[in-house]
């Protein structure tokens, strides 16, 4: 569905972002890419996404190259990004389009309910908390049913109680439709809980240093046993790519502390 | 409850801004009524409206008002026309804003009264070089206001309309309009504060007709009271515009997380 072919970014002044990324997803597959600060995450995504052209290497999803937004791949970002302007349910259904008044309205009142904010639809953006505005965003990337969808640490802002349901909620929209996800996050919990296959990154210039298979059913369990070996495995995984052998330490601080 | 004692609240909070106005008005009726002055630099506040009541039975003071809300409103469509125009045209094209942008602060740092002279010997001292000068006044807040709003339009939020692939139009009506009606709308209000204020220079250089005309008059033939009726009127006139505009623009911008609604 989604294939990265050997993907580097350079950018004018010489700063080489990433180099030779190849990555690729099946159907409904969920990938996360996790890694330290500037190894060029969300470069990658936003090359995926159309929103940046690559120095070399191609993007394809479903047979088509990526060189601008398609309509198939939806993005989330870091923030809600909601319009100001546009109610709740409008700003759902922001991309809709051409599918008629009747379905629109049927397709944003299930995103909302799905999201937990069937009640709020008439309300303004600036009315609902942090949280809840990421909902919003979250029902908005899945109202056209994208084939791919690209999340950029959508969670980070948002405290681990919050974090908590909302994860919940984007397994039940992803449930429905199984687009093939791909989520950025520094939290090797969160990647743990969402993803089949967890790829780590590592800077200077980025590129994909391993990848690490989540075999885990759904709903995943925090506190089994299966769940705690694969966070350490992620970790292991990180700690490679944080130190080379030769110098190798304990995981960074940062990382350790929000796995769970 | 609460309606009401909020409702009291605000009773009270215009009670004391008027109690001063009032304490002084009623003072100086008893002054003069008293004999202790003479009023007739300024006239006690019966003598005022009774002016001001004989200015409006006659027919006088409706004619002065429309004269003079004509030349605002001509002179605010123009202005406000331009300043949206030429600040569309800064904030969308480098170049325009490159040629354009330096000139047109300069002309923004002079006085407008300054072209008063200019004007009044380059078209006359008709309706013309009056509605211009207006026009001058309305532009500039106008035009800052725009070219600022567009320019300053958030980069992620244009982003999400690349998202979904919104052509060049449905970007400008979806995105960038939306975006920009704040600002614009304040710099019109602004403008159209100016161009009130404008009026009055533009019929003191020189009018038949309109409230300027009334002071002019009021001051050649020595009459204070119809000076006062007229600044009253200007007053009045100019808080009714001004009121007019926040209703009637204000559904627009609701969506705003401001606290405009305590004004």
């Amino acid at each position: 569905m989604l294939i990265v072919d050997a993907l580097s970014k350079t950018y004018a002044d010489g700063t080489q972002a990433l180099s030779d990324i190849g990555l690729s997803a099946a159907p409904g597959e969920i990938v996360a890419l996790i890694g330290g600060s500037g190894c060029g995450k969300t470069t990658l995504l936003r090359l995926i996404a159309g929103l940046d052209r690559a120095s070399a290497g191609a993007v394809e999803v479903a047979g088509e190259t990526i060189l601008e937004p398609h309509p198939r791949v939806g993005v989330v970002f870091q923030e809600p990004r909601l319009l100001p302007w546009l109610t709740v349910a409008d700003n759902v259904g922001f991309g809709l389009g051409g599918l008629g008044r009747s379905e629109n309205r049927a397709r944003v009142a299930e995103a909302l309910e799905r999201v937990g904010l069937a009640e709020h639809g008439r309300r303004w953006p600036r009315e609902l908390s942090g949280g809840q505005q990421q909902r919003v965003a979250i029902a908005r990337a899945f109202v056209p049913r994208p084939r791919v969808l690209l999340l950029d640490e959508p969670f980070s802002a948002l405290d681990a109680f919050t974090r908590r349901g909302l994860h919940e909620q984007l397994l039940d929209l992803w449930a429905a439709s199984k687009p093939t996800i791909l989520i950025v996050t520094h939290d090797v919990g969160e990647a743990v809980t969402l993803a089949d296959r967890v790829v780590v990154m590592r800077p200077k210039p980025g590129r994909l240093e391993e990848t690490v298979a989540i075999d885990l059913p759904r709903p995943r369990d925090p506190v089994s046993a299966r769940y705690e070996e694969a966070v350490r495995r992620v970790m292991a995984a990180l700690d490679r790519s944080l130190h080379p052998p030769t110098t190798r330490r304990d995981p960074a601080p940062e990382m350790r502390a929000g796995w769970w | 409850m609460p309606v009401l004692r909020q409702g009291g609240r605000v009773g009270l909070g215009v009670g004391l801004a008027l109690a001063l106005p009032m304490a002084l008005a009623v003072g100086w009726e008893i002054a003069v009524d008293t004999g202790a002055a003479s009023g007739r630099l300024l006239p006690p506040p019966s003598r005022i409206g009774a002016t001001l009541f004989e200015l409006a039975a006659s027919g006088d003071l409706l004619s002065h008002v429309e004269a003079t809300l004509i030349r605002v409103g001509l002179g605010f469509l123009g202005g406000a026309a331009a300043g949206i125009l030429m600040g569309t045209a800064v904030a969308m094209l480098p170049l325009v804003r490159r040629i354009c942008d330096p000139s047109l602060q300069a002309l923004r740092a002079v006085p407008s009264l300054a072209w008063v002279p200019l004007f009044i010997l380059w078209f006359g001292i008709l309706e013309t070089p009056k509605i211009l000068l207006i026009a001058v006044g309305v532009f500039f807040p106008v035009y800052v206001g725009v070219s600022g709003a567009i320019a300053s339009v958030d980069r992620k939020l244009v982003e999400v309309g690349r998202i979904y692939r919104l052509s060049r139009l449905a970007m400008a009506r979806r995105i960038l309009l939306p975006a920009v009606l704040p600002a614009t709308l304040v710099g019109l209000r602004t403008g159209l504060g100016l161009g009130f204020l404008f009026v009055v220079a533009a019929e003191l250089m020189g009018a038949s007709e309109g409230l300027g005309y009334l002071l002019v008059d009021g001051q050649q033939l020595g009459k204070p009271d119809q000076i006062l009726a007229a600044i009253i009127a200007f007053a009045l006139a100019g808080k009714l515009a001004d009121t007019l505009f926040v209703v009637l623009t204000r559904p627009l911008t609701r969506w705003q997380d401001t606290a405009r609604e305590s004004l």
